[in-house]
């Protein structure tokens, strides 16, 4: 069993073998390379469910003890990292969720993006990004995490850029690199810190290093060095995973192709950040600060974002705020200490907002590219795969039982409220509401309703329509990892495993803040009891706020047109005429007096003569002064040396 | 000292390696001007034996027993103590392939060259094989001779095949030859007054190991003005603020080749020399100095990186990008530590494939389209895709994305500077971020957006227009994926110098700090 364990390090390897095969040989061939990308993929896939399958059967083993492996990559004077792979439940649960979501995607991709000129090119990049993204899960040192965190915000960068000729594709593109860019520059500076102060980045270590010094004052400094390192490195989390003030870049980064928003900007890439704290988490466990700004963030930026969804109208935007809210509902599951349920919610949620994205790519599809769900309308009957599947997935997001997102964000919710955070759990609820309703609005307005003629819809091709059944699947059933003895806390937890009895009475309250969501939504959308534009009359100021995003895109725009490139410009000027200016003006100096000293070459030996002459005057009257014979003047005899 | 030749194991690999380009240039010497194809052949020829001399050297140094190898002494003027000393370790020999993958990319580079083929390519074989024989001279009288070897090809070069737009290419020669002039005018003098204070037991030397060994010789004053001196000339050479101005307007008016060389090898004579002799033999002088060059590195890496931001010229980008990058090397050798050492040379290494492959991207895309201007470009990934994909490995490269041998360098520069100079280390990483914004910015104007039909007519790079690319990429990823190949050579450099040693009496760390 623990031989499987030894091989994980296959799992990322063959993705990314499979990059360089389609980006070295076979990018002519449009056929092989999606073969090759999806076959790696799938045995990733297969590798990932035989050692997620032998770590539910390794049981309580598996749990103390994480079958880890390492080897040498840098050696030098002070400096030492490995590189490996790490199997514990919380990985595995990770490489289960990946490769699942990306084979899907692989797959449903064959129809998506049918007939796309750069198809080898978004196959490279898929594997690519797979790759990237099992790395960084298995990683057994920060820098190894490190590592590949860039290199999957790299596959970002591409794939949001995939259609580059658009200029919105690329400046989204841009936008999100940079603004992860700058959550990156705290990571890697607490990252830098941590290896300064315990003289190593390996998660055991320094959990080790962490839990005996903490007694100690003297070793670790106070508490406060080691929440200085935890703010640090929680500012990449907040940029990759989207936390507000750093979660512009995911709406804009819609401009990717479907399938791409549902694997990275939904599923996988963006929980990176939240599984960056729960690896991290004796580190975070160890300041009350920090996990309480944690909880803080994450709290806000659910309900900011969800609040934002209302009042949008592309299909995918809203999504993709709905991503941001949910991702802000784990970040404050681990402020709360709430580890499992966070990790629980993380996977709930990639199941079904992939299966979501994905349908919404299938209607986008369908209705030939409009993303604007005020154009869509009445596809339940056109489309009942997708429309059935999407349902499952609202239900699931909405807390409905029994679909997954019931468990994990009730067993949230609960954790939230019993350890004392009722603030948070007052905002996790009506963030559960507003949930509920801009996911129902979605739904109602593109699925209900009256049909648009023009859009000549129909089902997709059964490529597009498996993977959604398959999530859709696992949107039902991947909730149920709750229920067992051996449930899904037991394996995934921090600390101490007791184990939790769902707690019914929050449950029923949760479930009815949803059903007040749903039931708000029909009466707006379906039966019209309340009018969606005597609402937005009333409240012109709060709608237009929402509308745009509260302003924070236009601040940051003002900030680096104004501020950054006002800044360079001017030094820029102060380059070329005070810095350069003084270089040039000793350079025209010594030009100057060298003009001025070639004014003597004239080459007339009448000149010359004259000079001379008036030289040795002075010359004579020098050596006349110096002597004092100023009354012998004859300049023969002194020259002559007569004396 | 004796009259005869001292002779080391494969004592003749670094003349042969230095003679190859030379040889070439004398062939081409005797060629007939019009066989312009022959002459690049055999240019390429030339610089192939060295590179692959050089990788020989690269691949059969012994780590485990470090310091000088291949070494090879012959005795020129045994009265003043000069002698043609030759030789390599750890710090040198990664300089001397850099040298080697650059001068063989930039014949490539230069491919296309049809304006006084054969001259260009003489000087540009005089100018590779001079900076070649910098990091091969173990003698700081050869080392001299082979700096100012390197000043009248760049000059001649500039003035004849440079481009002009801001400024004129005379402008541009005159201030970069007058700038390596004054530079090693200044470094003269120091270079005499260390000899002086040498030969002061009576037995002159100009050998490296042995200035280095001769400490008790050097007063702490003497240290702190020599030093100095060697900071003004090397640090100009290495573009430090604010002796940087020749950089930016230097590359972006000289020939392709000449840029790649300039940027990727020429000004990191700067840092060697600054390790070589500034730190190895006046250790005292470079602890007295050492928080001055920290602050005017951040200098660097902060004014330069935001000026970067308001440049319209390709050339200009990359110009103050790369003044910007250096910062992080006198940051590093500021920080005197040997990891920081390690980080130095890995940086120079590192920054030096990178600004190359930059360059001659830069090259081929003027060639082409005929401007640099960035406002005039855009969409280039529609025509010529494998140029797009050049020119962003180099830019991915220049933003320090790991994967990159230049992540490397960076990471292990602020791992040892942060104790040393823990606030300007933290500035120097927030210039990540602008590093970030220039570079993507002009990866997107020039590559990304809508097609551009003008450009419609555009030919991709081919044949031997790739070897830049394939070279130069391949070095940068091999290096970042499998650090210890560079890496452990730089290491065995520090350790096994007695740089370490040194550097252990002068170390400003405080191991285990707070801050």
């Amino acid at each position: 069993m623990h031989d499987l364990f030894q091989w994980a390090w296959l799992i990322p390897a063959l993705p990314f073998l499979s990059f360089l095969l389609i980006a070295f040989v076979t990018k002519r061939s449009k056929g092989l390379s999606s073969t090759i990308s999806i076959l790696a993929i799938l045995t990733s896939l297969g590798l990932a469910i035989a050692i997620a399958l032998s770590i539910i059967r390794a049981g309580e083993e598996i749990v103390e003890h994480p079958a880890i492996v390492n080897v040498n990559w840098l050696n030098i004077f002070g400096l030492n990292i490995d590189f490996g792979t790490i199997i514990d439940p919380l990985s595995g649960m990770m490489l289960f969720v990946v490769t699942l979501v990306a084979s899907m995607v692989q797959i449903y991709s064959l129809g998506y993006m049918h007939g796309d000129k750069g198809w080898s090119r978004y196959y490279a990049y898929q594997s690519l990004f797979a790759g990237s993204m099992l790395g960084m899960v298995l990683a057994t040192n920060l820098l190894q995490l490190y590592i590949f965190w860039e290199l999957v915000g790299l596959c970002s960068y591409l794939l949001i850029g995939f259609w580059y000729f658009k200029v919105s594709a690329r400046e989204a593109a841009k936008k999100a690199f940079m603004t992860t860019r700058v959550g990156d520059f705290g990571l890697l500076l607490g990252m830098i810190f941590l290896y300064n102060k315990f003289g190593t980045l390996d998660f055991a270590a320094l959990a080790a290093a962490l839990n005996t010094n903490f007694a100690n004052v003297a070793v670790v400094g106070t508490v406060g060095y080691v929440t200085v390192m935890a703010f640090l490195i929680f500012m990449g989390p907040v940029g990759k995973s989207g936390q507000f003030p750093l979660h512009v870049w995911l709406p804009d980064a819609m401009e990717g192709p479907t399938p791409v928003s549902a694997l990275i900007h939904a599923a996988t890439m963006v929980v990176a950040g939240v599984y960056l704290v729960a690896r991290m988490y004796f580190l975070f466990d160890a300041s009350p600060a920090a996990l309480q700004f944690i909880g803080g963030i994450g709290a806000f930026t659910a309900i900011f974002a969800a609040s934002i969804a209302i009042a949008q109208n592309d299909i995918k935007r809203i999504l993709a705020y709905s991503t941001l809210s949910q991702l802000g509902y784990m970040m404050f599951a681990l402020g709360v200490g709430s580890f499992s349920g966070s990790m629980f919610h993380l996977m709930t949620h990639a199941f079904f907002k992939a299966l979501m994205f994905l349908g919404a790519g299938s209607v986008i599809l369908a209705v030939h590219h409009k993303q604007d769900i005020w154009d869509m309308g009445g596809l339940w009957k056109k489309m009942p795969i997708t429309g059935w599947t999407f349902f499952i997935g609202v239900m699931a997001i909405s807390g409905m039982p029994p679909f997954a997102g019931f468990f994990s964000k009730d067993e949230i919710l609960a954790n939230a409220l019993q350890n004392g955070h009722p603030i948070i759990y007052a905002v996790g609820l009506f963030t559960a509401f507003l949930t509920a309703f801009y996911m129902c609005r979605l739904f109602f307005v593109v699925f209900m309703g009256p049909e648009k003629s023009e859009n000549h819809t129909h089902e997709s091709p059964w490529s597009m329509t498996i993977p959604l059944i398959i999530l859709a699947f696992f949107s039902v059933v991947g909730g149920w990892a709750a229920l067992p003895e051996h449930n899904f806390a037991f394996f995934v937890h921090f600390g101490e495993f007791e184990h939790e009895a769902i707690n019914w009475t929050l449950a029923g309250i949760s479930v009815i803040a949803g059903l007040l969501g749903i039931g708000l939504a029909y009466a707006i959308y379906v039966k019209k009891l309340i009018s969606a534009e005597s609402i937005v009359t009333r409240f012109p100021r709060v709608y237009k706020v929402l509308r745009n995003k509260y302003y924070v895109d236009e601040l940051y725009l003002w900030i680096i047109h104004n501020v950054m490139d006002g800044f360079s410009k001017v030094l820029y000027w102060f380059d070329i005429f005070v810095v350069d200016g003084i270089i040039n003006g000793i350079a025209l100096i010594t030009r100057g007096s060298a003009k001025t000293l070639r004014l003597t070459s004239t080459g007339q030996v009448q000149t010359y003569a004259m000079v001379f002459f008036f030289a040795v005057v002075v010359l004579f009257m020098a050596f006349a002064i110096g002597e004092g014979q100023l009354t012998a003047l004859n300049p023969l005899a002194t020259l002559g040396g007569v004396k | 000292m004796s009259a005869l030749p001292t002779v080391g194991s494969l004592s003749m690999l670094l003349p042969f390696t230095l003679l190859a380009p030379l040889v070439a240039m004398l062939l081409i010497v005797f060629l007939p001007k019009e066989e312009s194809k022959t002459i690049k052949i055999v240019a390429a020829i030339g610089m192939f034996v060295s590179l692959a001399l050089s990788l020989y050297a690269f691949y059969t140094y012994d780590r485990v027993l470090g310091g000088m190898q291949f070494t090879l002494t012959i005795p020129w003027i045994p009265d003043l103590g000069v002698s043609l000393a030759l030789g390599v370790d750890g710090l040198s020999l990664p300089m001397l392939l850099l040298t080697n993958l650059i001068g063989f990319s930039s014949i490539y580079a230069s491919w296309n060259m049809e304006k006084r083929v054969k001259e260009y390519f003489i000087l540009l074989l005089i100018l590779i094989a001079g900076v070649m024989g910098t990091f091969i001279a173990r003698d700081l009288f050869i080392f001299f001779l082979f700096y100012e070897i390197v000043v009248i090809p760049i000059y001649m070069m500039v003035i004849i095949w440079g481009s002009t737009k801001r400024v004129t290419k005379e402008y541009a020669g005159m201030k970069l030859t007058i700038y390596l002039l004054i530079g090693s005018a200044f470094l003269l003098v120091a270079m005499i007054a260390l000899y002086l204070a040498a030969a002061a037991n009576g037995n002159p030397t100009f050998i490296f190991d042995e200035l280095a060994a001769r400490q008790e010789l050097y007063s702490p004053a003497f240290q702190k003005v020599a030093f100095a001196l060697m900071l003004f000339g090397f640090g100009s050479l290495i573009s430090m603020v604010p002796f940087h101005s020749w950089s930016p307007d230097g590359y972006a008016g000289a020939p392709t080749a000449v840029s790649m060389i300039h940027a990727g090898v020429l000004k990191k004579i700067g840092g060697y020399g600054l390790i070589r002799l500034g730190v190895y033999v006046l250790p005292l002088g470079a602890q007295f100095w050492a928080p001055v060059i920290a602050v005017l590195a951040i200098g660097n890496v902060l004014y330069a990186g935001l000026i970067a931001l308001a440049q319209k010229d390709l050339k200009y980008v990359v110009g103050y990008s790369s003044v910007s990058h250096m910062g992080y090397v006198l940051l590093a050798i500021a920080a005197l530590n040997p990891t920081s050492m390690n980080g130095a040379v890995a940086m120079m290494f590192a920054h030096g494939v990178m600004a190359a492959l930059f360059f001659a991207m830069i090259g081929f895309m003027y060639e082409k389209t005929h401007t640099r201007n960035i406002t005039e470009l855009g969409g280039l990934a529609h025509q010529v895709p494998r140029l797009a994909i050049g020119f962003m490995i180099a830019g991915l490269a220049s933003l320090g994305l790991p994967g990159t041998v230049n992540f490397i360098a960076e990471f292990s520069i602020f791992i040892s500077t942060i104790n040393v100079y823990p606030v300007l280390t933290i500035l120097g990483i927030a210039g990540i971020i602008f590093t970030a914004v220039y570079i993507l910015r002009m990866i997107a104007n020039v590559l990304f957006g809508p097609r551009r039909p003008e450009w419609d007519h555009l030919t991709d790079i081919r044949g031997p227009e790739l070897v830049p690319l394939v070279l130069l990429g391949f070095v940068i990823f091999l290096g970042g994926i499998f650090p210890n190949i560079l890496m452990g050579m730089i290491d065995t450099g520090v350790t096994s110098s007695g740089l370490a040693k040194i550097l252990e009496t002068v170390s400003q760390a405080k191991m285990g700090g707070l801050f």
